[in-house]
């Protein structure tokens, strides 16, 4: 008993020592201040691979900012920055008009700035050897709300493909790639079918497309890259002829060129306003933009043209000319 | 009168450990049913029974509970299959046939199996049972119900084997003497003989680790899929009640929300079986087990 309590004294005085000792780490060295402190990142899971790089490489300069990074859709991790949880949102579609209003009642407001472009991927197993390309049409036909427990053949889809049940996996409804995927194809965000595979985690949908010979999968095309050999991409054929006539697979070309639509999109970050008054956030969103150019190639995205990336900076420097004081 | 009163706090302190666990269980019941009327004051139990689809989180809701429990009942019943047999033969060798010392070395290892943590089992199930059994059945699907059922069987085969085992010793000698010195030689007097007189014991191993199958949840979690339907084909892929529960409670679905008190009701539904399980055990132990007295 005595020497529980003596070990608990002892944690408890070298807590105060390092709390007090502290600040005095902060001074500066060599005449430049040393940036301390944390950046909390939270949100879509398709913006974490690019997000998790730079915090990588932000912290290899900056040893002395913890920043982490979480990952539970864009819808949630919205919530946690409209509480004030988070100082920076990773967001797969632009912010709603309720969660907008979700953070001006707690006196928040957001920034949003492009870092990327990312297309979504339809997969299919790679022993599949029937499904080459599919039309938007016949994407809604399997996927909106109405074939529901109906339509879950593949003969149903198109003539000529085999009569057997096929099996579909997607991104679970609070991801933001699901939103994007039902709007653009079934016409409508947040509505599809509900007997399918529905996770939150894109791990989970490449174990299950690429064992399952009947699977029919969609998620970011990051998670596609990674995962080439297991798995078989569909062409998209939206018929439209003026942007690319036929189907079009997914690649670095067709969505810079906008020919791979309509399953390709912008990616975000949210900044909160209250963060930009910490130097650390300021300095960590400033190297993000410096270096997403090169890291969203890196884990797999489509990155955005210099010009492109300067107008973010110019935003993001107007943004903190309101906020700082 | 100073021992007394010692006494008398000793034997409130037991008596207030043993109502803790009582109020654990009315608490937890309170809170499943308190948010189960809720949701059934939106949905109708008939639906609830027999509509065939479960879709509470998409645009066309249905709540069907049946292509959950349909899961829950597929992937317990291959546990069973696999465990009952397996687990009776065992405890049938290690009573009958083995010496004692190799009993006392292999029964602590047998009960290893119950404590290796069930998600190693979830992932053994998905990255080494299903890619075997795909060797064999080439159209089955990554994650589907009879690998994870198989997994889950092997799990509880010590619930079984334990169970049954000392179901098997409570057998008087004079009953197995008997039998052999009519002439019946080892394996008639197992079968014919042993069996049926420990028949009560062996039916309650069953029924617990039933009990334990049905309400077990990171191996189907991981293993058996997370599509709800009404079916039972083992080689798809299927969700259970457990699965759900823990999807759901994972995810970010707003407290008050019908969709939130699906979880309830689900759980509700999952209490009533282990719950009607684990009593009918008990009533069935009590009412056979004084045959030889």
């Amino acid at each position: 008993m005595k020497i529980r309590l003596l070990v608990a004294y002892s944690a408890l005085a070298s807590l105060i020592f390092i709390s007090c000792g502290s600040p005095k780490d902060e001074a500066p060295k060599d005449g430049t201040t040393v940036l301390s402190g944390e950046v909390k990142i939270d949100g879509s899971s398709t913006v974490y691979p690019i997000s998790e790089a730079v915090a990588e490489e932000f912290g290899k300069v900056n040893k002395e900012v913890k920043v982490t990074v979480g990952l539970s859709g864009t819808g949630g991790g919205f919530k946690k920055f409209s509480r004030g949880e988070t100082d920076i949102n990773d967001a797969s579609r632009e912010i709603k008009e309720e969660e907008t209003k979700a953070c001006e009642e707690n006196n928040i407001h957001s920034l949003q700035l492009e870092i990327a472009y990312d297309g979504l991927s339809v997969v299919v197993n790679p022993q599949n050897d029937f499904v080459k390309d599919m039309t938007v049409a016949e994407l809604k036909k399997m996927w909106e709300p109405a074939a529901q427990n109906k339509i879950t053949r593949w003969s149903q889809i198109r003539q000529g493909w085999p009569d057997v049940e096929f099996h579909l996996y997607g991104p679970g409804t609070e991801s933001g790639t699901y939103d994007y995927f039902t709007e653009a194809v079934v016409g409508k965000s947040h509505e599809s079918r509900g007997d399918f595979t529905a996770s939150e985690d894109d791990n989970v949908l490449v174990q299950g497309v690429s064992t399952d010979k009947n699977a029919l999968g969609f998620f970011g095309f990051a998670y596609y890259e990674e995962n080439q050999d297991k798995l078989k991409l569909v062409g998209i054929d939206d018929q439209d002829d003026s942007n690319g006539t036929g189907a079009v697979l997914p690649s670095v070309e067709t969505v810079k060129n906008k020919t791979y639509t309509p399953l390709s999109r912008p990616l975000f970050i949210y900044v909160n306003s209250a963060a930009v008054k910490k130097p650390e956030v300021n300095a960590f969103v400033k190297f993000y933009l410096e270096h997403s150019k090169t890291l969203s190639g890196e884990v797999g995205y489509i990155p955005m043209t210099d010009a492109e990336y300067d107008a973010q900076k110019k935003k993001f420097d107007d943004f903190i000319e309101t906020h700082s004081k | 009168m100073k021992k007394r009163t010692k006494e008398k706090i000793i034997e409130l302190t037991l008596a207030g450990c043993a109502l803790l666990t009582i109020l654990t269980t009315c608490a937890i019941l309170y809170v499943l049913l308190f948010e189960a009327v809720k949701f059934f004051s939106v949905v109708s139990i008939f639906d609830f029974l027999t509509d065939t689809q479960w879709t509470p989180l998409f645009a066309d809701k249905h709540f069907g509970i049946m292509s959950l429990l349909s899961g829950t009942l597929l992937t317990s019943l291959i546990a069973i299959l696999v465990a009952l047999p397996t687990g009776l033969i065992i405890a049938l060798y290690l009573n009958e046939y083995s010496s004692r010392r190799f009993k006392n070395i292999i029964k602590p290892i047998l009960e290893i199996l119950a404590s290796v943590p069930t998600v190693v089992y979830g992932f053994f199930a998905l990255t080494v049972v299903t890619p075997f059994l795909q060797q064999i059945f080439p159209n089955i699907s990554g994650f589907n119900s009879l690998s994870a059922g198989f997994v889950m069987g092997i799990m509880i085969i010590p619930y079984v084997s334990s169970l049954s085992d000392d179901a098997i010793s409570a057998v008087p000698r004079y009953i197995r003497e008997g039998s052999l010195a009519l002439g019946a030689n080892r394996f008639q007097t197992a079968f014919r003989v042993i069996i049926p007189s420990a028949s009560s014991g062996i039916i309650v191993s069953a029924i617990l680790a039933i009990s334990r199958a049905i309400g077990e949840t990171m191996i189907v979690a991981i293993a058996a899929g997370q599509q709800p339907r009404l079916t039972f084909d083992p080689t798809v892929p299927i969700e259970t009640i457990t699965t759900y529960i823990v999807k759901v409670s994972l995810g970010d679905v707003s407290q008050n929300s019908i969709e939130y008190q699906t979880i309830f009701a689900a759980g509700i539904t999952l209490f009533v079986f282990t719950f009607l399980l684990n009593n009918i055990s008990y009533w069935l132990n009590k009412k056979l087990e004084k045959k030889y007295v």
